[in-house]
């Protein structure tokens, strides 16, 4: 029993270390930070009573992020307090306000304390020894007023620039985190990032639990904000540098790439809105979760087949979200209209749910980030990104890959079935996207021009679908009134026939089919009249036959009389004679022959 | 106003009302040795100073702690100068004493 329950334990620590706190009661305490996606990345939170140094350069979010830490604590029953060197306690009320924190009501509420240290070097003279008892005095009076569990020291490296005695300064900084460790208080420590060194007043070598790095950078006038944990002793901890977003709701942060792929594969078929396109992908459609690609050079109808596929799950009643990064919303209705889909009640009903930006209004994380948010508000069963080449626009293909590659782990750990469609721009190179998504996409369908007659049509044909059997066919894809509707193609002795082409030979092998039905009749009619005549004549041979036969009869008896005749002739002979009697009829046998001329 | 204390040397000969009262705080943190050395070099420096016209109080802010943030206290022993105004402020255990006197405004900064 032991042993099983040993082996269990060890399979949760190979496979999942973010149960390892949970599972293991030697493991690191944790305190929640209530971020988003931060507690992913730290398999927990922030270690439990200890310090934890935040550093990164000016503006790019270390105060906020402290104040998130004890805002979202005050809701897990944490109290905490903020000392604050620089920010004055209106300016930090009114700038967390903005993000939708209601500090005075927290104050008021007593799970909150702010307190200004205001340090000006030119108001403060050094005459001797000193300590920092007063700072520990404040703090200490403010935690035990509230009671509080976590701590916020942003940025404690203004005492550096208000006091000069640095000898001084260190011993009583690193008497301070040992004083906070033994109050046994969770503290974010704030620091500005220096030169060759995590923060310019080497903080790191007090606070060695835990180290986050804040950074922001730019790439083609995008700005994009990371976080990175650097450091942290006595945890697993995700290593990459996460992007994160400062929104109207705080932080979030993105965990990326999830290690495993763990995601459940569902049966559950759902139509493509397009019956013909069920039936090429096995009969049934897509599956669910599953992540469709549909590529296609310009104007092939990449749109309209997801608008008809939004269509019909939302027909279906599901959530659909919709990020459009090239059309706006009603430009999407009005010409989704013009094809017969509508998707107006969808919108009024709020199943359809629309999101309409450039891609270069922000980063490419960013944008990643803002989607798993609406995902994460909406929880849609669909979503249509239209088209992903756009995002090219904002980065790399690697840097896009990476991220198409971490909305789609996302979205299928979700069971959210995710179309996309990319635009190719060389013909010659269907077969590949520009951002070289292949591998991660389970149905891809191919749309593509077919030129002939001086022409252009479209046609689709599926280039893999995971897990179904599917069509090999091409088909003629043609946007009627009423939608997509699939053609099959016409393949002759001069290739793939479509559009006015195939028609025309659909037209010429009609006539030709009336051609020959016309002849078929004409031979039916003649044969049938040769027949009656060949009747006729049996008919008329039967009736020679007959008149002979009766002929023949007729003779038969007319000798059969001459017979008799004679035979009476002779024996009135032979009486008038008066002859043996006896030997009459031999005699008259005699003769017989002669009764044999005709 | 302070500033134009610009005199060098011996007790400076100010009879303005301003000058009559000097009221200062010391702020400390329990009888430590720093605060008694602190308390008695303030006494030291006042009675040659500023004999007569000064007043001090002492704060001991683990007797009341929530004093510490009204006068922005950090560092103790920290000696604030309420009166005459504007606020001076000295840290440490004003062992030396020329800088206390800068900090005071009864001498000139170098």
């Amino acid at each position: 029993m032991g042993d099983i329950l040993e082996v269990e334990h060890r399979v949760y620590r190979m496979t999942a270390g973010m149960h390892e706190s949970q599972q293991n009661p030697r493991a690191l305490a944790k305190a929640s930070t209530g971020i988003k996606g931060l507690d992913e990345i730290t398999f927990g939170g922030l270690p439990k009573g200890r310090p934890t140094l935040v550093c990164g350069s000016a503006g790019c979010g270390k105060t906020l992020l402290g104040m998130e830490f004890l805002i979202r604590g005050t809701q897990f029953g944490e109290p905490g307090v903020c000392i604050t060197f620089e920010e004055r306690v209106e300016d930090l009320v009114a700038n967390v306000a903005s993000l939708g924190f209601d500090l005075p009501q927290l104050i008021a509420e007593k799970k909150l304390r702010l307190d200004h240290v205001r340090l000006d070097r030119s108001q403060i003279e050094e005459a001797g020894e000193y300590d920092l008892e007063g700072l520990f005095v404040r703090l200490g009076y403010a935690i035990d007023a509230i009671g509080a569990k976590r701590v916020l020291l942003d940025t404690i490296e203004a005492l550096f620039a208000g006091l000069s005695n640095t000898g001084i300064l260190r011993a009583e900084l690193a008497r301070l985190f040992s004083w906070l460790k033994d109050k046994g208080v969770t503290t974010i420590v704030t620091g500005e990032r220096g030169e060759g060194q995590l923060t310019r007043h080497g903080l790191e070598e007090y606070v060695s639990d835990c180290v986050i790095l804040l950074d922001h950078h730019m790439s083609d006038t995008i700005f994009t904000r990371c976080l990175q944990v650097v450091k942290y002793r006595g945890s697993l901890h995700g290593t990459n540098a996460y992007p994160f977003l400062i929104d109207e709701h705080g932080i979030s942060v993105l965990p990326i790439t999830s290690l495993e792929l763990q995601h459940t594969a569902s049966d559950e078929r759902i139509s493509t809105g397009v019956a013909r396109l069920d039936t090429m992908l096995g009969g049934a459609g897509y599956y669910r979760g599953s992540s469709i690609l549909v590529s296609g050079t310009a104007g092939t109808g990449k749109t309209t087949l997801a608008a008809q596929f939004v269509n019909a799950a939302c027909g279906r009643g599901e959530c659909c979200l919709y990020f459009g990064f090239e059309e706006s919303l009603s430009q999407v209705t009005r010409n989704m209209r013009s094809v017969g889909i509508d998707l107006a009640p969808w919108l009024q009903a709020g199943l359809l749910q629309y999101y309409g930006t450039r891609p270069t209004a922000h980063g490419l994380e960013m944008h990643l980030v803002k989607m798993h948010k609406l995902v994460e508000d909406l929880r849609p069963r669909v979503v249509v990104i239209d088209p992903v080449t756009s995002l090219l626009s904002s980065a790399t293909p690697n840097e896009v890959k990476g991220m198409l590659t971490r909305l789609i782990d996302f979205l299928k750990s979700r069971q959210i079935t995710v179309f996309m469609t990319t635009l190719t721009f060389e013909v010659e190179h269907l077969e590949q996207t520009d951002v070289h998504v292949s591998s991660l996409i389970d149905t891809w369908l191919v749309l593509r021009d077919l030129e002939s007659g001086s022409e252009r049509n479209r046609g689709l044909m599926v280039l893999k679908s995971r897990g179904m059997a599917h069509s090999n066919q091409i088909r003629e894809f043609l946007l009627t009134q009423n939608g997509i509707e699939l053609q099959d193609v016409y393949i002759g002795p001069a290739g793939v026939l479509t559009g006015s082409a195939r028609l025309a030979q659909e037209a010429h092998e009609e006539a030709e089919e009336l051609l020959q039905q016309y002849a078929l009749t004409e031979k039916r009619r003649q044969s049938e009249r040769k027949r009656k005549a060949l009747e006729a004549q049996i008919a008329a041979l039967q009736a020679d036959i007959a008149a002979e036969e009766a002929e023949l009869q007729q003779l038969a008896r007319q000798e059969d009389l001459r017979q008799t005749r004679r035979q009476q002739d002779r024996t009135a002979m032979a009486q008038i004679r008066q002859a043996d009697a006896g030997r009459a009829p031999a005699l008259a046998g005699d003769t017989l022959p002669t009764g044999k001329r005709p | 106003m302070s500033n134009t204390l610009g005199i060098v040397g011996g007790l400076p000969p100010r009879s303005t009302d301003q000058t009559k009262s000097w009221n200062m705080r010391l702020y400390i943190a329990g009888q430590t040795p720093k605060s008694l050395r602190a308390l008695a070099n303030l006494k030291q420096i006042c009675e040659e100073h500023l004999a007569g016209k000064y007043h001090i109080e002492i704060i001991d802010l683990l007797e009341n702690p929530q004093l510490a943030s009204t006068d922005q206290i950090l560092a103790v022993p920290t000696l604030i100068r309420k009166l005459p105004e504007p606020m001076r402020k000295i840290i440490g255990d004003l062992s030396n004493a020329e800088r206390v006197l800068v900090g005071l405004d009864l001498r000139p900064r170098a």
